[in-house]
């Protein structure tokens, strides 16, 4: 779980070397490289080692050499561990680039992602003191380096499915139900940006009503489940609220099927990592601020997590809700910068306030290592206070695109 | 309230003036506009009210009810046809100035919504891109003779049995008037917790169901972060008379209820049974105390109880309305009155509902009954979800108390089961600047 604090000045970007990403959250409104303060970094396939975790706040460059045999990526990220503020990819193995930062006091991370696929290695704290710096924020920038997270979140999501997956096709149905909620946690961090790919979203995330209703067939993460879950989908589907379901696909899957099945989800979610690092993957600042909003309306909304409905038979809808809300702090955060810039401190404090309120009470449910529990084991009133969390989250939300998007 | 009693709220209405309408944007002639029939001009709205009265309460004009006053609005005000109530709960985590903020920004949505006027900023912002602020379904609807009657909670001064809370976490404990002691379990009690309790509430009722609904919604959504929305009714039909110039309803069992409420004519029985007094806290004085009962009906089994079987259930004729003792439905009723029928056993039969409930009956207890019907949708037995949600005021809970204990022997309970209960209570009225429960804070 991030932990959440309000960081300021943050950062501009230059990612120095042919083939980089360009990330310019801010600009500086002074000339940058003048008193650039050189950090070393050296990345190998199992470690990322900084040569120090502090410095002043101003302009910093990561010098990222790469002694490992993998192409690998130097990522520096927001207090949240997620936010990503700066990113240089393509470091192929023998060569050294460049990360070009301005960097506002505050708590970051770095890490290294070796293979440029799954969860990164040698991830640390990196601290920043001192005064703040006056930056402004560019809207490409911005808009970059959510794409960079989107992007990020595929490219851990693969290896997560793969795992999930290899258990379930090897019949260790304990693993691969322990494995479920985890292998989901990225793709529901981005959900709003997978949606975009018209075809895809039904295919890996459908749930059992929606692919009947729109006469596809029915598979993805939810299939997986009714599979690994079966006894509860046949109770599930037998209540008189359900009765009217077709029950034929409520038995076992063979070996075969289950092949099938899982291949057919990893095709789709390394297709969706494809879309997303295409050079024509884009997006506008109100599909950010909107898909933060978004993602706390899939929370809410009749077949989401609030209701139990989202898992309906693994009833691990915590980590879906978590998993959401840390999608919307991303966004926001990732936004930050240009809604201050607009006069939005006061909106930016309250929101702050509102996630770590929501962070703190889902908190008190799990988290994604030590396990969440049940949703079907959350009451009433307990699942009324979650909403009552979400719902002050959400208002301010919904304000968030006016202060963001200049009309 | 009605100017008939309070003849300076009237006054100072129309002495008030709206900001809102005053200023010539589109959301303040929005606003204006909305105001519909309650009058384009200041004070409009109170001379509707004035109208209305005359014409003989509850009817199509689009009266506006005054906000302000010595007692809130929606208790004596003639009962209107329509009700949505809700009942909130504070945000865990929240404090004191969460609580007044929040009474603050419900007072001043108040003031606007029983005017028929937009909340906030209106339907359309100045920016597109942000949400309006009024939720938009009621406007050109008008005022509707629109009332918003706030309570509070005990568990606002107590704290949450068995949560992590503070004991005080409002720091208004002290204030705590001596009556307000929780209700106690009742015989029959099929009580629901999730139609149940609510540190706060909120009773809207209206001549339009759009109307009443469109207030919760935009009082929850301004809530957001502070209160949060824990149950509500919609209720149609009143249930009873608050004024001598309505007739006396029906409730769902085709039965007048109501006849011998307290109206709001009868201003020395208002200050005996309704009105709290100088034995509570000053924040209380002019207020009372609210108890809503969620009562089913089992209409199916009753619909097949014979004529005299149902009389006799109730104690009242079915279509006058009269006591069984004789007379017309203000008739006296004669509890010693011998049955035609058979002499040794009373007219009114000794477990019928109108005798157990009866003020002669409860040491002169009386309260201001204002319910309503309502129907659920209905079950997956081809039963309705019907009842009455009953709603009554007084000046001390043990009033309620008192008569529901007395209906322990009801012949009516074979076909009722009480499954919703709450009790608050209900500060006195707002004076204009001031805030909601204002003194409850100084």
């Amino acid at each position: 779980m991030p932990t959440i604090s309000t960081r300021r000045g943050i950062v501009a970007v230059t990612a120095i070397g042919a083939a980089s990403l360009a990330l310019t959250a801010c600009v500086p409104n002074a000339g940058t490289g003048a008193n650039a303060q050189s950090i070393a970094v050296t990345a190998s396939d199992t470690a990322c080692e900084v040569e120090t975790a502090q410095a002043q706040s101003g302009t910093l460059t990561f010098t990222v050499q790469n002694n490992g045999s993998k192409v690998t990526e130097f990522y520096l990220l927001g207090s949240n561990e997620l936010t990503i503020l700066g990113e240089v990819e393509n470091i192929a193995p023998g060569t050294s680039r460049n990360l070009t930062v301005q960097l506002g006091p505050g708590d970051y991370f770095t890490s290294c992602k070796p293979g440029m696929v799954g969860a990164g290695v040698g991830q640390a704290a990196f601290a920043v003191t001192g005064d703040a710096v006056a930056t402004t924020p560019e809207e490409d920038a911005v808009v970059a380096q959510y794409i960079s997270y989107v992007k990020a979140q595929t490219e851990e999501l693969v290896p997560q499915v793969e795992a999930f997956v290899a258990a379930y096709q090897a019949g260790d149905d304990a693993t691969a139900r322990t494995l479920f909620p985890i292998a989901r946690i990225n793709y529901e961090r981005i959900e709003p940006t997978a949606e975009q790919f018209g075809d895809l979203d039904p295919k890996i995330d459908y749930r059992k009503p929606g692919a009947i209703e729109e006469g596809l067939p029915f598979t993805g993460f939810h299939r997986i489940e009714q599979d690994l879950w079966l006894d509860e989908a046949i109770a599930n589907y037998s209540t008189p609220e359900k009765d009217h379901y077709p029950k034929d696909d409520l038995k076992p899957l063979t070996p075969e099927e289950r092949t099938e099945l899982g291949e057919q989800l990893l095709a789709d979610v390394n297709e969706l990592k494809d879309e997303v690092a295409s050079p024509d993957f884009t997006l506008t600042l109100a599909d950010i601020t909107e898909g933060a909003k978004g993602l706390l309306d899939e929370v809410a909304a009749p077949d989401g997590k609030l209701t139990g409905e989202e898992n309906e038979f693994a009833h691990t809808d915590l980590y879906d809700f978590t998993a959401n809300v840390e999608g919307a702090q991303v966004a926001f955060d990732t936004v930050r910068g240009l809604l201050e810039a607009n006069g939005g401190e006061d909106l930016a404090q309250e929101l702050d306030t509102r996630f770590a309120d929501m962070f703190a009470l889902l908190e008190s449910y799990g988290s994604y290592d030590a396990g969440f529990v049940f949703y079907d084991t959350v009451g009433q009133q307990q699942r009324n206070e979650l909403a009552a969390k979400l719902t002050a989250l959400s208002e301010p939300m919904s304000k968030l695109t006016a202060g963001v998007v200049q009309g | 309230m009605t100017a008939h009693e309070q003849p300076d709220e009237i006054g100072q209405t129309t002495e008030e003036s709206d900001p809102g309408a005053l200023r010539p944007s589109r959301r303040g002639l929005l606003g204006l506009l909305g105001a519909g029939a309650a009058g384009l001009a200041l004070g409009g709205g109170a001379a509707t009210a004035l109208a209305a009265q005359a014409g003989g309460g509850s009817g199509p004009e689009s009266g506006a009810v005054p906000f302000h006053g010595a007692h809130q609005a929606g208790i004596v005000t003639p009962a209107q046809d329509r009700l949505h109530f809700a009942a909130f709960n504070m945000v865990s985590g929240t404090a004191r100035d969460d609580l007044i903020a929040l009474l603050r920004d419900w007072t001043e949505a108040a003031e606007r919504l029983v005017r028929g006027q937009e909340v906030g900023t209106g339907l359309e912002p100045d920016n597109p891109l942000l949400p309006p602020d009024d939720t938009g379904e009621a406007a050109s609807l008008g005022a509707g003779n629109l009332t918003l009657t706030f309570g509070l909670g005990r568990q606002l001064f107590t704290a949450r049995t068995g949560a992590a809370d503070p004991e005080d976490p409002f720091v208004i404990r002290s204030r705590l008037p001596r009556a307000f002691e929780p209700l106690p379990s009742f015989a029959f009690d099929l009580l629901d917790a999730t139609q149940s309790g609510g540190d706060l509430c909120v009773q809207a009722c209206a001549d339009d169901p759009q109307i009443a609904v469109h207030a919760i919604r935009n009082l929850a959504r301004i809530a957001a972060g502070r209160a949060h929305l824990s149950w509500s009714q919609l209720g149609f039909g009143r249930t009873a008379s608050t004024s001598r110039r309505q007739d006396t309803p029906r409730n769902l069992f085709g039965f007048k209820d109501g006849t011998a409420n307290i109206m709001a004519e009868d201003e020395a029985s208002l200050a005996e049974h309704i009105w709290v007094g100088t034995e509570a806290p000053d924040w209380m004085r002019g207020g009372s105390y609210l108890v809503a009962r969620k009562i089913q009906m089992t209409i199916e089994s009753w619909d097949r109880a014979s004529l005299g079987e149902q009389e006799r259930i109730i104690g009242r004729t079915k279509r006058e309305g009269g006591p069984l003792s004789g007379g017309h439905e203000f008739a006296a009723p004669d509890f010693a009155a011998p049955s035609a029928e058979n002499a040794a056993h009373p007219a009114i039969d000794i477990a019928a509902h109108m005798r157990l409930a009866h003020p002669n009956q409860n040491g002169g207890a009386r309260m201001l009954r204002r319910g309503y019907n309502y129907v659920d949708g209905s079950n997956g037995l081809g039963q309705l979800g019907a009842g009455l949600f009953f709603i009554s005021f007084q000046r001390d809970p043990q009033t309620f108390v008192r008569v529901q204990q007395s209906l322990r022997a009801d012949l009516l309970n074979e076909y009722i089961r009480h499954i919703g209960s709450g009790l608050w209570a209900i500060p006195s009225g707002v004076q204009s600047g001031d805030f909601l429960a204002q003194a409850l804070f100084e």
